[in-house]
């Protein structure tokens, strides 16, 4: 493992960290999928500890992916929604999470539809919180899984060309992806509806263009952002069926891209609408990929924060 | 009741002097300044050398909660708060509880104010009955009972009718409708501002155009009618560029920018994490917009600094950036900041700033005061210009302490304020 050490208490945001700490979470991961190979699938580094998830929005995959890498580090989780707990009663953030502190959990994997969430119970919480999403701020596990399965397939990421296509504006993948992706060197070209790619969003060192062809032109690497139909404002585009004509990728659109260009998407995806069924189960797609990387991210994610704190192994 | 005010540096824009000189007060009312007035029969003296001697501060745009929602601020604490900033006077916003569009309430208001004996109050009455943007409250009836202004601050005058007709039936009562700029369409879920700072970060954004859009209609509306409109907190550059180019055509229109909007702009949300106390509307903008309100206020374009206090519980405010309420507390900040970070700097003269916050405001809503013109209210505001504090919210005489600035540290502050002759407060 390489010689940089964690300091954080919490996992906040790509945007946050330098690459150093970017780098030794990758390499961490890369040592804890192997674990996922072993006919027993668990070690007893953070036995002991309290891992709580508190999910105020909807997740399946993220939330049982972190409850898997808690419990292959031993560690005991819970799980904290918001149907029927009490922040539904009225009770407000910041008294949950002073009932949360009280029962001195070690982490806090927290997800809620507000950006700085994650930040606010940070400052509260002497335990480390993960962000698993806050609005459209950050998602940072999904950008380091999505970076660790690049570097499975493409040996590097340094110097790739990746195209990021969809709703920029409402995607806390792409904003995680972004910081973490152009650290390391790649670069990194987004395009979507013109309501939904905020012009400014080229200060993050990305290049702006406006049709799909043009952004995975070349590619190396195509990562497909969902289309977050709940959340979209009436004006943003017509129709799906519009959407799906002019920013959908196809098999017929990806041959535009590099002839060994890998597929990327968060999920949950619109089949029909951001990809096509063909692309998604095709060759190219490393979706099912991604998946798998997330357990071994957060296993590294709870490692380092519990060493930052005088625990772990 | 005579009162000298001896050896300071007199600074009062409205007859152009800034000069050493004494200043004597009788009755409530300036009767002379003049350079060495011998002290009178019976007369109390105020040492003021070294210290700034300007007309009393004005601040037209403040909260002061009452009636309804006495557990973020009262008449009596504003004041108080008020006067412990330089404020000798102030004008309050009708979003109160209920809404101060009837003669009641303002007599309500005005009657807290005259037991609190400090600051004076000017009440604003609403333009909408209930702010509900419907009907139109009774002007006059308002203005009978002491309403120096009509606005529905807090929200826009949004229905464009009713904007119109607001502006025609002023005019029977000479005074201005004093608009919230702010389209809500374009406003969205936004809850700070749309530039580079929140697409790097995924807040939704509130763009420039919502405030931009509302001014360029209202000037139109302004010019058609006749009508006197004033823009409450502008912010950005543009905005600043439309309200210019209507003076151009000598149309009567006035503008009012908060020391928020000049000092801090908004990549300072992200840096703070997102708390709530960089939560205001309109928000903090881009830098380009703080130095366009700056080169504003030092061409003359601006009228008035003034604070947009809205004071806000600590429960409401330590909840996350997207729920938690809009605005900050301002009057025990203002001078200091403005002194510390515009006139210090350079950015503007010391006369200059006084105009932006005594003679100016006073203009705008055709306010008493703002001047020591012989027979002028009595009401005067001293300035150690070398004083220096640290902002400690904790120690606010406000009831409420939701202010970015806690813990700055500023040189220059008022040391005494007087209203109507009668010193009403005094820095230890």
């Amino acid at each position: 493992m390489t010689e940089a050490i964690w300091t954080k208490k919490d996992l906040l945001g790509i945007s946050e960290l330098s690459t150093a700490e970017i780098e030794l979470l990758l390499a961490t991961a890369e040592s804890f999928a192997e674990v996922a190979e072993r006919p027993v699938k668990k070690v007893p580094t953070l036995r002991g500890k309290t891992v709580v998830n508190l999910f105020f929005e909807p997740s399946t995959r993220t939330r049982v992916s972190f409850e898997i890498a808690a419990q292959r580090l031993s560690a005991d989780i819970v799980n904290f929604s918001t149907e029927g707990s009490s922040q539904s009663k009225g009770e407000t953030l910041f008294d949950t999470a002073k009932n949360i502190a009280s029962m001195f959990p070690d982490f806090v994997v927290v997800r809620h539809r507000h950006v700085g969430v994650p930040a606010m119970l940070a400052r509260e919480l002497a335990a480390g919180v993960v962000n698993a999403g806050d609005g459209s701020h950050e998602h940072p596990t999904q950008a380091l899984l999505d970076a660790l399965t690049i570097r499975r397939h493409k040996g590097r990421i340094e110097g790739l060309t990746v195209a990021m296509v969809g709703d920029i504006a409402h995607s806390r993948v792409a904003r995680s992806n972004i910081h973490l992706l152009t650290r390391l060197g790649a670069h990194v070209r987004v395009a979507g509806p013109r309501t939904m790619v905020p012009a400014e969003i080229g200060a993050l060192g990305v290049e702006v263009v406006w049709t799909l062809e043009e952004a995975i032109r070349d590619a190396d690497v195509v990562m497909m952002l969902r289309l977050q139909l709940e959340r979209q404002s009436r004006f943003l585009f017509p129709s799906l069926g519009e959407y799906a004509q002019l920013f959908g990728l196809n098999e017929r659109r990806l041959e535009r891209a590099k002839p060994d260009a890998i597929v990327l998407h968060p999920g949950p995806m619109n089949r029909g609408v951001e990809i096509s069924s063909a692309v998604a189960d095709g060759p190219r797609s490393v979706i099912l990929d991604q998946v798998g990387q997330g357990v071994a991210v957060r296993m590294a994610a709870l490692y380092l924060l519990a060493g930052a704190r005088g625990g772990g192994r | 009741m005579k009162l000298l005010v001896r050896g300071g540096r007199v600074v009062d824009p409205s007859q152009g002097l800034d000069q050493p000189a004494d200043v004597l007060i009788e009755h409530g009312a300036v009767v002379r300044v003049e350079p060495s007035i011998a002290v009178p029969a019976h007369g109390e003296v105020l040492e003021a050398r070294g210290l700034v001697v300007a007309p009393g501060l004005i601040d037209i745009h403040v909260h002061l909660r009452e009636p309804g929602q006495e557990s973020k601020e009262t008449v009596a604490s504003g004041v108080a708060a008020a006067v412990a900033g330089g404020f000798t006077a102030v004008a309050c916003m009708a979003n109160t509880s209920p809404v101060n569009d009837s003669r009641l309430v303002t007599e309500t208001i005005l009657r807290s104010a005259e037991r609190a004996g400090l600051a004076r109050v000017y009440p604003i009455g609403a333009v909408s009955k209930k702010l509900e943007g419907d009907e139109m409250a009774s002007f006059g009836q308002l203005a009978a009972a002491g309403c120096v202004a009509f606005s529905d601050d807090g929200r826009p005058v949004f229905n464009t009718e009713l904007m119109r007709r607001a502006l025609e039936y002023s005019r029977h009562f000479d005074r201005p409708i004093v608009q919230h700029a702010q389209d809500l369409d374009l406003t969205g879920d936004g809850v700070m501002h749309e530039g580079t700072s929140s697409a790097c970060c995924g807040m939704p954004g509130i763009p420039g155009l919502a405030e931009e859009v509302m001014i360029a209609r209202d000037l139109l509306l302004a010019e058609e009618t006749g009508g006197r409109y004033h823009v409450a907190h502008l912010s950005t550059a543009r905005s600043l560029r439309l309200v210019r180019e209507a003076r151009a055509r000598s149309l009567q229109v006035t503008c009012e920018v908060t020391p928020h909007h000049l000092l801090l702009a908004d990549r300072a949300v992200i840096d703070a994490g997102f708390h709530a106390h960089w939560k205001m509307n309109p928000p903090l903008r881009d830098q380009r917009d703080v130095e366009g309100l700056v080169a504003g206020l030092a061409d003359g374009s601006i009228d008035a600094i003034a604070s947009d206090h809205a004071p806000h519980t600590a429960d409401e405010k330590v909840l996350e950036f997207q729920t938690a309420p809009f605005g900050i507390v301002g009057l025990e900040t203002t001078l200091a900041l403005c002194l510390d970070r515009l006139v210090r700097p350079g950015r503007i003269s010391l006369s200059r700033l006084i105009e932006l916050l005594s003679t100016g405001p006073a203009r705008v809503l055709g306010l008493p005061g703002g001047t020591l013109r012989p027979g002028a209210l009595a009401d005067v505001t001293l300035i150690d210009p070398e004083r220096e504090l640290e902002v400690v919210a904790a120690r606010f005489r406000s009831k409420s302490r939701n202010t970015p600035f806690d813990g700055w540290k500023l040189r220059g502050a008022a040391v005494a304020t007087i209203v109507g002759g009668r010193i009403v407060y005094r820095a230890d």
